[in-house]
């Protein structure tokens, strides 16, 4: 469904008005095989922990998402509300898949799950998170970090 | 979410993406990338479906090995019939509300209904263990209070919230009084998974559609430019606006 052909077209119309940035190409880092990588997720769900600051239009910091937090702990407060959040109502996994991490973990698919991950907002200019993004390379590769999986809402 | 890939691996990071909307990944280079073919609010697919989301998130990780970006792989396993939320699946809400003993105010009728609600979302609670209503810190009555107060005065309406603008107060009292019938909504026997039939029917035949609609048109004729913001842009979402005709 989120082929833009099969949407309907105010949606889809929206959706290729957005602006993209104009990106280089990056390098493309590599690292060990998947079974050694320390893997933590990105979201820009607008995600938090219930009761901190939501998210606001334009907002370009983050917040952390330990990985023993409860789900039940996590509320969205994205500003948009052009896309499906009965999913999320029903399994935050759905674009938060810690606990799929986790049991890959425990299967040996992956080294290990990171002990924090984050989450930012989709909806902001991508120029303006640049500097919250680049503070957050210290702390993931300081707890050994070799893979980010980044999801959007 | 691309323009993160590209900082993470300039600072030394491995990342890959999952992508939504494929036009947007191919047009910002994204280093890695595996497209899904899922709805918007649904990157891993399937929610409830622990297998089919391994696959994704696995799919995605296998492409680490690769360092010959930018890439986008696409990723071919469509949802399962039935469960492709914004195509609606025919679902009716099946609670009729009680009828209201005489004329009632507008935070009675609210209240009326979100009481014949309360079993559901209660319901909703227990199954899954937790909401996603607390966005406000306010009880769904104190966010009816309020709702119900600004469509019929405006910014003249008692602020729950009052240490916030108006605006994030009312976007807060929006976000989780949508959160609530949602999940009493999807909490019902009969439904499918769905989303689309719970826009329709939350702003087609609810009072809380009704009474947000008449804020809309308060907020709107107010000064507040960031209020008009949000109720133009952050409140009724497109399909949902389309099909109102607003």
């Amino acid at each position: 469904m989120a082929r833009l052909s099969d949407m309907p077209p105010a949606l889809a119309e929206h959706l290729l008005k957005l602006p993209c940035a104009d990106m280089r190409e990056t390098p493309c880092i590599s690292g060990p095989p998947l079974s050694e990588r320390r893997v933590a997720i990105i979201s820009t769900a607008g995600l938090g922990r219930r009761g901190e600051e939501n998210f606001s239009a334009g907002a370009n910091d983050y917040r952390v998402l330990p990985a023993d937090l409860p789900p039940g702990e996590i509320v969205m407060s994205h500003i948009s509300v052009n896309y499906d959040r009965t999913g999320f109502q029903d399994d935050v996994n759905i674009c938060f898949p810690l606990d799929r991490l986790k049991e890959m973990a425990a299967d040996g698919e992956i080294g290990s799950v990171a002990d924090f991950h984050y989450s930012f907002m989709g909806a902001t200019d991508p120029a303006e998170m640049k500097a919250a993004v680049d503070s957050l390379a210290g702390p993931l590769q300081a707890e050994g970090v070799n893979a980010v999986v980044l999801i959007p809402v | 979410m691309s323009a993160i890939g590209h900082y993470l691996e300039a600072a030394g990071l491995p990342t890959v993406q999952v992508s939504l909307i494929r036009e947007h990944t191919a047009s910002m280079k994204s280093p890695r990338a595996l497209w899904v073919p899922y709805e918007l609010g649904r990157p891993l697919g399937v929610p409830g479906d622990a297998a089919f989301q391994k696959r994704v998130l696995r799919a995605a990780l296998s492409l680490l090995d690769r360092t010959d970006g930018p890439l986008i792989v696409d990723h071919d396993e469509e949802v399962p019939t039935g469960t492709v939320s914004a195509e609606g699946d025919g679902w009716t809400c099946p609670v009729s509300f009680p009828a209201p003993a005489g004329e009632e105010t507008a935070t009675a009728s609210l209240k009326r209904e979100i009481g014949g609600l309360k079993p559901w979302y209660e319901l909703g609670l227990e199954r899954r263990g937790r909401t996603t209503m607390g966005v406000s810190g306010l009880s769904i009555e104190a966010v009816a209070d309020y709702v119900a107060a600004f469509a019929e005065q405006g910014l003249d309406a008692l602020s729950p919230l009052p240490d916030l603008p108006v605006s994030e107060a009312f976007k807060r009292a929006n976000d989780d009084l949508q959160a609530f019938y949602q999940e009493a909504a999807t909490a019902q026997p009969g439904h499918g998974g769905g989303h689309a039939d719970v826009l329709d029917w939350f702003w087609g035949q609810t009072e809380a559609g009704k009474q947000l609609l008449a804020c809309r048109d308060k907020a709107r004729e107010t000064d507040d430019k960031r209020l008009r913001f949000i109720v133009n842009g952050l409140m009724v979402p497109r399909l949902a606006a389309a099909q109102l005709g607003i």
